[in-house]
């Protein structure tokens, strides 16, 4: 019983660190690049969802689809404003701006929303209790929605021709453009449908634990970054999976040991998966093509 | 060419800006304030600002201090800390080094103020924090002396954590708790710990005592914990940020015990913020905005016609802590340092808006009573009083 009340849990904040892993694989797989941005832009969602679900009072469903919407373009926009002039530069250099769009990110909300907001419940939350499990309707929401948009991007990947598109430029980017495909506009796709998928994050997170504030990117940011990194880092699959493998670890270390020893253990046991997986655990090496 | 030229505009044009910042009015008592602007708890700082803004209007306003047949003006210097550790220590050492402050009022939370007293202590410069409640304040880090220069105007967690656990023994008729507490902050850890051998010490016993890290916000691992112990009362003194969120995780798990609070509860914000899931909780503090003397009344409705809100335990405490300053500097007869401190060491009772206070020979911690508040229809109410 106490265990499964904790795989719940663990299911709830996995999910949440897939959906955001999926942004950093996408974008790491198209450009061989890593966007830090993208727990700012996670952030940048949730603040979403408090405009459109308090200050315009829109129910859940206009609330979410404004809010990853919204996302999304501010993820093209950044790609093009910061990133695509850079697509040639050092490996060093997107980085970098990476860490200062997200400082940017961080500070411009910081100066419009100086103090933690909080979100109003958009739904009626309900909790049945099964067998001394508590179960919350919110709980199954995430679990379920998270599901339904990777089994969604999935079949986006690889059974459309954007998607297509998308694995042949990771493949091979000069040889794609020369076989026609368009590839900044394949790449601000990418962009829209990672940064969208962050945003849609943002909001579940944002009703799962009301109180936001312009610094919550960062910690989450970084957990769902190991979580693509130790899944494998340009794959999809790889994702959900360090996803939900950092939140069960998270959750089940804190659950069976001291709690104080939660984010040392969880972090200690990547390191050693790393070590033995050093591609992540779905992840392939890149040859290098002479 | 033209790059240098622009630069040298551009620097006499910031040069320029900084001849405005003299001061023309006469001899000031310069003030420095470290505060909690932005951050994890903007609250906090926004009431420390305003009682310290409160307090030094209410002196000019009446001509200024009398210093030896002048008048001085206080001359406020006000900082954000950031809610960092690191920058309340660099605030610090700018108030002190570059704008020359006879004494520093702030920071507020313990993780916070821990820092900038090391350098206040150093640098020989009074520094009275309001609300930092752990011991740590004020006592040498490596010796476990009293500091020379640090004081306060609270009472310290090992009072404020015996009367939580006697409240919850004798009030709740607990038998068994269980805490939350958030183990990389200096002041959510000292009391915890000081709750838990307290209790255990009356014959109660602490079922399940669970850790986070600042900024955590979920729980649901440790709570579900909690709840498979089974406590009949569950102690969470952290502050009104994370309060929320802990109180309504625990709610959808299924914890329908009592929830019962330390001062970090204090500030109005925990209730926008956590609505309805903390009607009927109580908590520990300073003062009682409902039951107050006729000082305080006083201060509250000065506060509310200048800032229309009513002052929570922050405000009222910076406000405790410039008339302590005040009377310090008084008794000195002139802004110097030294002079202030020793003034300040030798005030041995103090009335001000959150009740009277002693301070012992050496000590920079005074010796108060707590109350105990209920949160009822979704406001602050007096429950009781705590001697000591």
């Amino acid at each position: 019983m106490y265990l499964i009340q904790q795989l719940l849990n663990a299911l709830q904040l996995g999910s949440i660190y897939a959906l955001i892993a999926l942004g950093y694989t996408m974008v790491y797989g198209i450009l061989t690049m890593i966007n830090f941005a993208h727990g700012d832009l996670f952030m940048v969602g949730a603040f979403f969802c408090f405009l459109a679900g308090v200050s315009l009072g829109l129910p859940f469903v206009p609330t979410m689809l404004l809010s990853m919407a919204g996302t999304a373009m501010l993820g093209v926009t950044i790609e093009r404003l910061a990133y695509k002039p850079l697509r040639n530069a050092p490996r060093v250099s997107p980085i970098i701006t990476a860490l200062g769009v997200g400082l940017f990110l961080e500070n411009f909300t910081l100066a419009l929303s100086p103090y933690p907001k909080h979100i109003t419940p958009l739904l009626d939350i309900r909790v049945w209790t099964v067998g001394g499990v508590s179960v919350s309707s919110l709980q199954i929401l995430i679990i379920a929605l998270s599901v339904v948009l990777m089994l969604l991007l999935d079949l986006y990947v690889r059974r459309t021709m954007v998607g297509m598109a998308m694995r042949a430029i990771s493949w091979d980017r000069t040889t794609a453009s020369l076989m026609g495909v368009p590839v900044d506009g394949i790449i601000s796709v990418t962009f829209a449908i990672g940064a969208g998928l962050g945003g849609a994050a943002g909001v579940m997170y944002g009703l799962a634990y009301p109180v936001i504030d312009p610094y919550m990117g960062i910690m989450v940011g970084w957990k769902a970054f190991i979580s693509a990194v130790v899944g494998g880092i340009g794959s999809i699959y790889g994702a959900m999976l360090g996803g939900f493998l950092l939140g069960g670890v998270e959750v089940l270390v804190a659950a069976y040991f001291p709690s104080t020893y939660r984010d040392f253990v969880a972090f200690s046991l990547l390191l050693v998966l790393l070590v033995w997986k050093p591609y992540g655990i779905l992840g392939k090496p890149r040859p290098q093509k002479v | 060419m033209k790059k240098t030229a622009l630069l040298v505009a551009f620097m006499s044009a910031v040069a320029m800006s900084f001849a405005g910042c003299t001061d023309t009015s006469g001899p000031t008592v310069k003030v420095g304030v470290i505060a909690e602007l932005t951050g994890d708890i903007p609250a906090v700082g926004a009431s420390c600002r305003n009682a310290a803004e409160l307090a030094a209007k209410e002196i000019n306003d009446a001509g200024g201090l009398d210093l030896g047949g002048k008048k001085y003006k206080i001359k406020l210097f006000i900082e954000d800390n950031a809610g960092k550790a690191d920058q309340s220590a660099s605030a610090a050492q700018k108030l002190i080094t570059q704008n020359d402050v006879v004494a520093i009022v702030g920071p507020n939370a313990s993780r916070y103020a821990v820092p900038a007293s090391e350098i206040a202590e150093s640098s020989k410069v009074v520094l009275i924090t309001p609300w930092s409640t752990t011991p740590k304040t004020t006592l040498d880090a490596k010796t476990g002396a009293p500091k020379k220069y640090i004081f306060r105007a609270c009472f310290t967690d090992p009072f404020q954590g015996r009367v939580v656990a006697r409240f919850a023994m004798e009030n709740l008729k607990s038998k068994k708790a269980a805490v939350l507490y958030d183990v990389a902050s200096e002041y959510n850890k000292g009391i915890a710990e000081i709750f838990k051998s307290a209790f255990e010490e009356k014959g109660g016993k602490v079922v399940a005592f669970e850790t986070y890290t600042t900024n955590d916000k979920d729980f649901s691992a440790q709570l579900t914990k909690i709840k498979k112990a089974g406590p009949d009362v569950v102690f969470l003194p952290n502050y009104y940020s994370e309060v929320p969120l802990q109180v309504q995780q625990a709610h959808r798990l299924g914890i329908n015990v009592p929830f019962i609070g330390s001062d970090s509860w204090g500030s109005e914000e925990l209730l926008k913020l956590a609505g309805k899931d903390v009607e009927g909780y109580y908590f520990s503090t300073h003062y009682a905005a409902d039951a107050a003397t006729p000082a305080a009344t006083r201060f509250i409705q000065a506060y509310k016609a200048k800032y229309n809100s009513t002052p929570d335990d922050v405000a009222a405490l910076t406000y405790d802590a410039f008339g302590l300053l005040i009377q310090a500097v008084k008794s000195a007869g002139k802004p110097d340092r030294q002079a202030v401190r020793d003034a300040l060491a030798r005030i041995s009772g103090y009335d001000g808006v959150t009740g009277s206070m002693q301070f012992k020979e050496g000590s920079g911690d005074p010796i108060k009573s707590a109350v105990i508040l209920q949160i009822k229809n979704g406001k602050f109410g007096w429950f009781a009083n705590a001697n000591p």
